[in-house]
């Protein structure tokens, strides 16, 4: 395990906290994302609900702990396909030799020439309000990251003669990733895995936000923002909720990163 | 420098391929027939019938195969044949072009401002050291942690809604474009302070430049000669990364404060599932991508020609 920070640790913690947050919300929450109680709307935060009620009088906490949900789960999905995916081509990139290379650098030049909330507003056109295509659009820009610094620091390696004599005394393919490749990438990976999951999280509630992401009535931090916004003179407590926790989501990311980007 | 240019190019077609595939695959992939889709846009949805759908059929032909109406897709965009809109009937050219010149303004004010705020303040935290460093470096990350339309929201909350200074949405009057470029500029002046400030204090570590105090030459003449060139060459190449930053913010921007540019023009299309203005303002922000990426890289080689020889 590597060693980590003191602001890793409090990254790592935040996240932890959000995360029992929304397990313990959709565990044993007794009301459901869509129950409205129309005579209990805009409440504040009360002893019957602990985050107050929406403009349909919908359990602030029980939407917040499923939204904290889905960014997490989202967010996690993409990490790992991405930066699986990442590695595995940035190494392969290296190791398969020139034709390989020179195909996936243009596959990367493709994906690099546009923005990729561009790319992800797209795919989220084809079928909106999808989580399957929202994960798929996010994981397809993310991965190019992982890629490029894998290859970079793959290429070093290889030249190695650390590396090189390894292969003379016949050890395997695997054998060599893990002794001489994998410690070589793994602070990398893990920091822009770190990164990639704060900007998941951004891509998600941006999506949201202008109205092509999740779609009501599902509860998601972005969208939430935008259903709160109209009511921000009558419960400022209301409109707060979501926006302060995307901060800290993306906040502990940042910090459990621990470079600065 | 020319091997740079043809990259460009190259990613400047690709931008334009990739961009119409991903359209034509939409196009292909919305539930029901074309052809009634488009007559019941043009002739109202009362007023379709078979008859009216076989003729759209045929003077579109529609019923080609689809890699013959791939093909056609791609020719029509070579020659910037956009088509009209779907909703509103006009020809999509127009209106990206419209929707262009607002995009453009606030880009580069919203750019101009970022620049006014995170090089002075930037220069001042490398200059100053602590503790006004940690403080503006704390800032710093604290506005980072915050998306683009979130910054947005607190801006329109405090100066549009609780002191109702500046107008809340819309567009016309240069205070309609306070709000807007200022967050924008926040939200990237909160990265890019950060880089003015490492590659300042890196430059006035260095040892050419203390030698230059050394051999008699005052602060502000140092500064001049020996420090601005070697800061900026960093500073500039990383705008050039925040390209991505500007535009996806601007998409949110619009959006929120009902600017009328590109990013609000796409975000709405996609939500009426208007295809041909879909595929007209994503070719113009890619377009746009491109073309700015090659002037950061110009602007790099004329800062510092070193690179030329890389």
């Amino acid at each position: 395990m590597m060693k980590m920070k003191k602001s890793q640790w409090v990254g790592l913690a935040i996240l932890l906290a959000l995360l029992a947050f929304s397990l313990g919300g959709m565990a044993f929450s007794p009301y459901s994302i869509s129950q409205q109680d129309l005579n209990a709307i805009m409440e504040s935060p009360s002893a019957i609900h602990w985050l107050g009620t929406d403009h349909f009088g919908r359990s602030m906490f029980t939407r917040m702990a499923h939204a904290v949900g889905l960014s997490f789960g989202l967010s996690l999905l993409c990490m790992f396909t991405s930066s699986l995916v990442g590695t595995a081509f940035g190494v392969w990139s290296v190791w398969g030799g020139k034709k390989v290379d020179v195909a996936m650098g243009i596959v990367v030049n493709i994906l690099l020439a546009l923005p990729g909330l561009v790319v992800v507003l797209l795919f989220a056109a084809i079928a909106p309000g999808s989580f399957l295509v929202l994960y798929l659009a996010i994981s397809l820009v993310q991965w190019v990251e992982y890629f490029r610094v894998v290859r970079a620091v793959t290429q070093g390696v290889i030249q190695s003669p650390a590396r090189q004599s390894s292969r003379m005394m016949g050890f395997g393919r695997w054998y060599q990733f893990k002794r001489h490749i994998w410690p070589a990438i793994s602070p990398s990976v893990f920091t822009l895995a770190a990164f990639g999951g704060a900007n998941a999280i951004l891509t998600m509630a941006s999506l949201g936000f202008v109205y092509v992401g999740i779609q009501p009535p599902l509860a998601e931090l972005g969208l939430m923002t935008v259903e709160l916004f109209p009511y921000y003179s009558e419960a400022p407590w209301l409109l707060a909720q979501p926006l302060v926790v995307i901060a800290l989501m993306v906040f502990a990311f940042h910090l459990l990163a621990g470079k600065r980007a | 420098m020319k091997a740079m240019l043809l990259e460009r190019l190259l990613q400047l077609i690709t931008v334009v391929w990739g961009v119409g595939t991903l359209t034509f695959i939409l196009m292909r992939s919305l539930p029901g027939d074309m052809a009634y889709r488009i007559a019941a846009s043009r002739y109202g949805q009362d007023n379709v019938n078979s008859e009216a759908a076989a003729l759209v059929r045929e003077e579109l032909q529609l019923d080609q195969s689809p890699w013959v109406a791939y093909w056609h897709w791609l020719t029509d965009l070579l020659q910037f044949k956009l088509g009209d809109s779907l909703v509103s009937g006009l020809p999509v050219m127009d209106s990206v072009q419209h929707m262009l010149g607002h995009s453009l303004l606030l880009a580069l004010s919203g750019l101009m401002l970022s620049v006014l705020i995170a090089v002075p303040l930037g220069l001042l935290s490398a200059w100053r050291g602590n503790p006004l460093d940690s403080v503006l470096m704390g800032l710093s990350s604290a506005i980072r942690a915050m998306p683009v339309f979130v910054v947005g929201v607190l801006l329109l909350l405090f100066f549009a809604l609780h002191w109702g200074l500046f107008p809340v949405a819309g567009f016309g009057t240069p205070a309609h474009l306070v709000l807007p470029a200022l967050t924008l500029a926040i939200s990237l002046a909160a990265v890019s302070n950060r880089v003015v400030r490492d590659s300042a204090k890196h430059t006035f570590q260095a040892a050419f430049y203390r030698f230059s105090r050394v051999k008699g030459l005052s602060e502000w003449q140092t500064f001049r000669q020996h420090g601005v060139r070697n800061i900026a060459v960093p500073v500039v190449a990383f705008f050039g990364i925040q390209l991505v930053s500007m535009i996806e913010g601007i998409v949110m921007i619009e959006s929120l404060f009902s600017w009328p540019g590109i990013g609000h023009g796409l975000a709405h299309a996609i939500f009426a599932r208007d295809i041909p203005v879909i595929q007209g303002s994503a070719l113009v922000m890619g377009v746009l991508f491109v073309l700015l990426n090659t002037l950061v890289d110009i602007i790099c080689l004329w800062i510092d020609p070193r690179g030329a020889k890389a």
